[in-house]
């Protein structure tokens, strides 16, 4: 009974709103850069500051808004664009999945709101604390998701603005900031990895790269994605031991 | 200063098949678990589609050919060093891009 309310006084100091939002500092040099470069990217792809900001708040994922701005540049149709997000954002099913399992206890509303709000830096901020045994709650996870969100949606309306002033937004190699932080999102992906699996997946890497390129001869690159995705998370299944 | 109606539809539909998957697990892992099978497929996902990410730049597609990106393979290289030498997603993406600009500004320009 003592302990009970000693963990319920622990929870209610360490896992508040304020403290989620604390937790999430350290990934805001992220969201902050990679914001601006959207927002850049966004003007120079010919969109209005208004639907730049409107584009961050509502679809709210860096690597789609790359894409999405990419892909109405090279004048794709609204149906491939829209499937190549879902492609491109089908990832976040995933991070969802992994991490629901905490937030079964609260309301459906609350549910729905944590994982509209869910990124790759929030979920790796989450499960990095679930793996290290802490207890996390919603209060803490919508103080970490909101500040996120709210970061990422000034970001891409300030660097929309910055843009709309730079008549070479390439020239500063602000497009080059997606590539980066794929890599570094990969790297850390590869840190988490058991070492003896460090072989497989690396193995794995090495097909990608082969399949992306010649499937790049035939297709269009983000088919390419999709394709050798598919096929290689197949090859890892099965050669799995 | 505007909304383009295209845009607007673009921009509806694509936030709809983006919350979809991050939603449909808060509501479906009270009741089903998934097949081992597709957790472990689901695994490899994420190291595919970055790697695929990566790759993606190393090529540029033209109407009908295939050309090799070297700004992009050229600074990818320290970029990856830096990535496996800090961890960090930050200083990786602010490093990154200064690289590519200063190539940009002595040798592309």
């Amino acid at each position: 009974m003592i302990a009970e309310k000693a963990v319920q006084q622990r929870e209610k100091v360490d896992l508040t709103f304020r403290q989620g939002a604390k937790d999430c500092i350290p990934t805001l040099l992220g969201y902050i850069s990679i914001g601006l470069a959207a927002g850049i990217v966004g003007v120079s792809s010919h969109l209005s500051i208004m639907e730049v900001t409107l584009l961050s708040a509502l679809v709210y994922a860096g690597a789609a808004q790359f894409i999405i701005c990419a892909l109405m540049v090279a004048n794709s149709s609204i149906s491939a664009i829209i499937l190549t997000t879902f492609i491109v954002n089908l990832r976040h099913f995933l991070l969802s999945a992994t991490i629901a399992p905490e937030f079964t206890k609260y309301s459906l509303l609350k549910n729905v709101g944590i994982g509209a709000l869910l990124t790759d830096e929030s979920f790796g901020v989450s499960s990095s604390k679930i793996a290290k045994g802490e207890p996390i709650n919603d209060r803490w996870m919508n103080g970490l998701n909101i500040t996120a969100y709210v970061s990422w949606i000034i970001a891409c309306t300030t660097g929309a603005i910055f843009g709309h002033m730079l008549s070479n937004p390439e020239a500063f190699g602000f497009d080059f900031a997606l590539t980066a932080m794929f890599l570094a999102l990969l790297v850390l992906q590869i840190e988490s990895v058991l070492p003896s699996k460090l072989n497989h997946y690396l193995r794995l890497i090495l097909y990608m790269a082969i399949i992306m390129i010649v499937l790049s001869f035939f297709v269009p690159s983000h088919v390419a994605v999709l394709i050798s995705t598919i096929i290689v998370a197949t090859i890892g299944v099965v050669t799995d031991k | 200063m505007s909304i383009h109606y295209p845009t607007l539809i673009i921009i509806l539909g694509c936030a709809l098949v983006t919350v979809v998957p991050r939603i449909v697990p808060f509501l479906v892992v009270r009741n089903i678990a998934l097949p081992e099978p597709v957790l472990k497929w689901l695994s490899y996902i994420p190291i595919c589609i970055l790697t695929a990410l990566v790759v993606e730049n190393f090529i540029i597609q033209a109407n009908d050919s295939v050309k090799i990106n070297w700004p992009v393979i050229i600074v990818v290289i320290p970029t990856l060093l830096i990535a496996l030498k800090t961890k960090s997603l930050s200083i990786t993406v602010i490093s990154g891009v200064g690289m590519m600009a200063l190539l940009r500004f002595f040798l592309w320009s």
